[in-house]
């Protein structure tokens, strides 16, 4: 037994306004003033964290669960868990912010809200891998209700979908983590994944490129990785918008942060082995869905599918191993948590005044509301990467690390040395496309929806409401003071146990 | 300190106490027999925590050991709540029997789960297959009476006819087998052929085989195990509702520990080991594949129930498939106890909204969340922890089950298992769907629930829960 950790206290405050809410405390409110405490708290976690310290992991306690199979409920932080708990609590706050309490059960759906919350917070802050993987799990029931019930579009099948592939996801993930127990010499295994790094260090885990494998496969179906991805834009499509930015924005993250978490440290020579393999499919990421994205006729499945395919900038800075590249990857976990989580409020707030996404039916919306057109102006731009936006530094990051990554390809050309391509190199190329791809789509959804003729009947459309602009705004002025000065979060991914 | 064997002794002579007062005081209400039944099995079960935990009775024919002890409790416990589910029932049953005066023939429905459940706790301790016999047969004839109970009801005669003669069939099967084993070994008792197993002789092994594949057939057909499931669908969907809960839960639970016990002796010889070790992941392939699909178009909650007990079934049989594995009995043990838990759960919840809304169709459960908030959330915890989320008991049971079985290298299985928990999450979340994404209809009758049953719902959803999250006050019993 160890003194509490605080981090205990990030998933508590979700889980108990939550149960107040149920009891019969005022629901919004209850969400604002919790999420809210919950961000400052955050905030002074990262102030007390104490930057090059010799343990990366600081506010650490640990309660055994399951002694003889190693499994304690270990809390813990270092910078990496702090930028995402940051994400989290930024999220939530703006998900609660945004999100109109419904008519009917309305304490259950900030109740769930509240729990995808809990759930990522207690992901993120936690070194147990076990306790990792149930945290994440926590989630996936409340998301299964919200859309659901409070969705739109043919949500049922939306939501039965999204859960059966992440129910199997997950469970794909839990093979991975028996194997990854399993592979530990008898005796000193555990779920602890600092004591497993240490033993990869030492060279006592044996050989095993299936657990890798299996890792790669579950994480990858929950942050839909391609071919794996068909859960998610549906299910984005269909989503509360709270949900929506909630799930796009955090969760989605854990399989990234997981990768870089385990497998980085873990099996640095099974990531270079099934490099190949992870190249396509993140390529297929960025240019196939990338290429799907453009091709979209509503803006909520458009932006369903542009989450599906930013993904594949933070898979190719996984897979290029270097520092410069999982840096950038860390650092798009938070920029396009950020950014996605501004478009789905955005669209959210549009769809509850036209009733409609398509784009045909839309048009010329910033004459009766030039904030909202700022606002959604301001989020596609980060979404695409635009300099300035902390989404920038990271895609930035990705490419020069990717471009370096691998083996130099070397090849003579009548007689004279030259340099090839190597895949890591070809696959930067596709994703610097990427970028234009990405541009393409967002540009002309902002025309589609905010120039060109307005139709009559949204003559009178009301402009975006206080609570919605403030917390967009507040998303945007976070991406643009990081992106201006990337240093602050860099300074953090860098004290991290990768 | 009380030897063991005094327990069974105990819950004898409450049946025949309860017998009696039922057949003496007719002005008695027969409720009162209920809570007499579950008081005084509650009380053995307190008596269980003073008992001597060694030694055996009978020549050798009882043996007490921690496993028997833990499932001592479990048929108590399992006794308990089926009389808190026959409480429950009464009323429905009430108009089910044929009977001139209010209550009458009610009185046995309460007592017979009395015997059924002293059957089971012989069962745990049985150390020779003479004992496992009588003890199995006990349980047995003691449901048939059960299953058949509503004698106005033709789906229960239909279930009850069924059951006893499939019933009588896998005894037939059990006995041959025994009767090949004594033949090759001369012995009857478990420890007995385990001494004499390495002097059969080559030639002789395959008759041995063949008399522990009978067995096995019998065994399979009290778990629900594929392809002798057929009778589980329909027996569960006709049966008294609190029976079909004890059905699934005791006579499952007690088939698995003979199966434990019967194996054990057979694994000592890696010729049979082997041959036995695939048999049974065999088994527990099918038994996966059949009830998770077989339970995904169902409509009935009570006949998905029933699936879901093959599906889980399955699932135990793949912890069975890795005896060898350290802890392989621990993950068995540890997923019954989150199979009582959780499918009990669903029981006490079915049966009163059943009995208001006059049907068991999933249909029947549309809009619970709002028309008994409380009744809901214990059916969402239920059917999450059966599906396998994480923080419920139900997850933790899978988990030590796949950790076992990867440990034994059985990856097709494993690969089996959890394609086939995605199925889970569908028919499960079917239910919670109807609940909370369906509008409840407009003549929606209010649903009464006893203090009792809130108790008991309240009490296993917290348990699922909290041992979801902290096994170890079980697992500390089952190092």
């Amino acid at each position: 037994m160890s003194p509490t950790s605080p981090l205990l206290f990030l998933i508590l405050v979700p889980l108990v306004a939550a149960a107040l809410i149920l009891l019969g405390s005022p629901a919004r409110f209850t969400s604002l003033v919790a999420s809210a405490a919950n961000l400052v708290f955050v905030l002074f976690l990262v102030a007390f964290y104490q930057f090059g310290s010799e343990l990366p992991y600081q506010f650490v306690s640990m309660w055994p669960v399951i002694p003889s199979m190693g499994i304690s409920l270990t809390l813990g932080a270092d910078g990496l868990s702090l930028l995402m708990l940051l994400l989290t609590s930024l999220v939530t706050v703006a998900a609660v912010a945004v999100a109109r309490t419904p008519e009917k059960n309305g304490q259950w759906f900030h109740a769930c809200l509240l729990f995808i919350s809990a759930g990522g917070n207690g992901a993120f802050a936690s070194i147990d891998l076990f306790f990792f993987y149930m945290f994440h799990e926590l989630a996936l029931i409340p998301t299964f209700l919200l859309i659901g019930i409070w969705g739109s579009g043919d949500r049922q099948a939306a939501a039965w979908k999204a859960t059966i592939y992440l129910a199997l996801g997950s469970f794909v993930l839990l093979l991975g983590l028996i194997g990854l127990y399993l592979i530990q010499p008898d005796g000193m295994r555990t779920f602890d994944l600092r004591a497993i790094i240490g033993l990869a260090d030492a060279g006592f885990l044996l050989p095993a490129d299936w657990v890798y494998l299996l890792l790669l496969i579950g994480f990858g179906i929950l942050v839909s990785l391609f071919p794996f991805h068909t859960w998610a834009p549906q299910a984005y499509a269909s989503a509360p918008a709270p949900a929506a930015m909630l799930h796009a924005g955090v969760l989605k993250k854990f399989g990234l942060y997981g990768l870089i978490r385990i497998a980085v440290p873990v099996f640095p020579e099974a990531v270079v082995v099934f490099g190949n393999l992870l190249l396509v499919m993140l390529v297929g990421n960025i240019l196939y869905v990338g290429y799907i994205t453009i091709s979209q006729r509503k803006l909520d499945w458009m932006l369903g599918y542009s989450s599906v395919m930013h993904m594949g900038y933070i898979f190719l800075g996984f897979a290029a191993l270097g520092v410069l590249s999982l840096t950038g990857a860390s650092l798009m976990l938070f920029a396009h948590g950020l950014s996605i989580a501004a478009l789905f409020a955005l669209s959210g707030e549009l769809r509850e005044r036209t009733g409609t996404l398509d784009f045909a039916e839309l048009g010329g919306f910033a004459k009766p509301m030039p904030a909202f057109g700022l606002l959604f102006g301001f989020a596609a731009f980060a979404a695409i990467g635009l300099p300035g936006f902390v989404g920038f530094a990271g895609e930035l990051l990705i490419f020069f690390g990717s471009f370096v990554g691998g083996e130099p390809l070397m090849g003579a050309v009548a007689g004279r040395e030259i340099f090839l391509l190597n895949n890591y190199q070809i696959a930067t190329i596709c994703a610097v496309w990427g970028v234009v791809i990405s541009a393409v789509y967002m540009l002309r959804a902002y025309r589609r929806v905010f120039f060109g003729p307005l139709n009559d009947r949204w003559s009178e459309l009301p402009e975006i409401s206080a609570s919605a602009r403030i917390a967009v705004a507040g998303l945007i002025v976070v991406m643009l003071v990081t992106g201006f000065f990337p240093g602050l979060l860099i300074k953090l991914i860098e004290s991290a146990q990768i | 300190m009380i030897p063991a064997i005094a327990l069974e002794i105990f819950v004898v002579c409450l049946g025949i106490f309860l017998l009696m007062a039922d057949a003496f005081q007719e002005k008695l209400d027969k409720r009162a027999i209920a809570w007499g039944g579950i008081i005084g099995l509650a009380a053995v079960f307190a008596l269980t925590f003073f008992v001597r935990a060694d030694g055996s009775a009978f020549g050798g024919f009882y043996l007490n050991d921690p496993l028997a002890i833990l499932f001592k409790r479990f048929a108590l416990g399992a006794g308990i709540v089926t009389l808190v589910l026959s409480l429950e029932y009464a009323p429905v049953l009430e108009c089910q029997i044929p009977g001139s005066k209010p209550g009458a023939g009610l009185g046995e429905f309460f007592i017979l789960p009395v015997f059924t459940c002293v059957g089971l706790m012989w069962m745990a301790s049985a150390a020779d297959f003479v004992m496992i016999f009588c003890a199995l047969e006990l349980v047995t004839i003691s449901f048939y009476i059960q299953v058949a109970y509503a004698r106005k009801n033709v789906a229960s005669l239909e279930a009850g006819t069924k059951y006893l003669i499939l019933g009588a069939l896998s005894t037939g099967f059990l006995v041959y087998g025994i009767t090949w084993i004594f033949g090759m070994t001369g012995q009857t008792s478990l420890r007995g052929i385990s001494i004499v197993l390495g002097m059969v002789p080559e030639a002789s092994q395959t008759a041995l085989l063949f008399g522990l594949g009978l067995v096995l057939v019998s065994i399979g057909f009290k778990i629900g195990a594929a392809p002798f499931q057929f009778w589980v669908p329909d027996v569960y969907q006709g049966a008294p509702t609190p029976v079909t809960a004890f059905l699934s839960v005791g006579s499952k639970a007690a088939g698995f520990v003979v199966l434990i016990r019967v194996i054990e002796p057979f694994l000592i010889a890696s010729a049979i080991a082997a041959k036995l070790v695939a048999a049974l992941a065999f088994l527990a392939g099918l038994t996966l594949i059949y009830g998770n699909l077989a339970a995904m178009p169902q409509t009935n909650l009570k006949r998905l129930l029933g699936y879901s007990s093959i599906a889980h079934a399955g699932y135990l049989l793949i912890g069975v498939a890795s005896v060898g594995a350290p802890f392989a009995g621990r993950a068995v043990v540890f997923y019954l106890i989150a199979y009582f838990l959780m499918t009990f759960l669903a029981f006490l919840v079915l049966v009163p909204v059943a009995a208001a809304s006059g049907g068991d169709e999933i249909s029947h459960f549309n809009g619970l969340g709002r028309r008994a908030p409380g009744l809901a959330f214990g059916m969402l915890i239920s059917m999450l922890s059966l599906a396998g989320l994480p923080f419920t008991v139900g997850f933790l049971g899978k988990f030590f089950i796949f950790e076992v079985a990867m440990r034994q290298g059985h990856f097709v299985l494993v690969i089996l298992g959890i394609v086939t928990v995605a199925c889970g999450f569908y028919y499960y979340l079917k239910v919670v769907r109807a609940m909370f994404w369906q509008p409840a209809p407009e003549d929606a009758p209010p649903i009464t629930v006893s203090g009792l049953t809130r108790f008991a719902v309240a009490f296993l959803a917290a348990l699922i829960l909290i041992l979801g999250i902290y096994p170890a006050p079980i697992l500390q019993f089952l190092l």
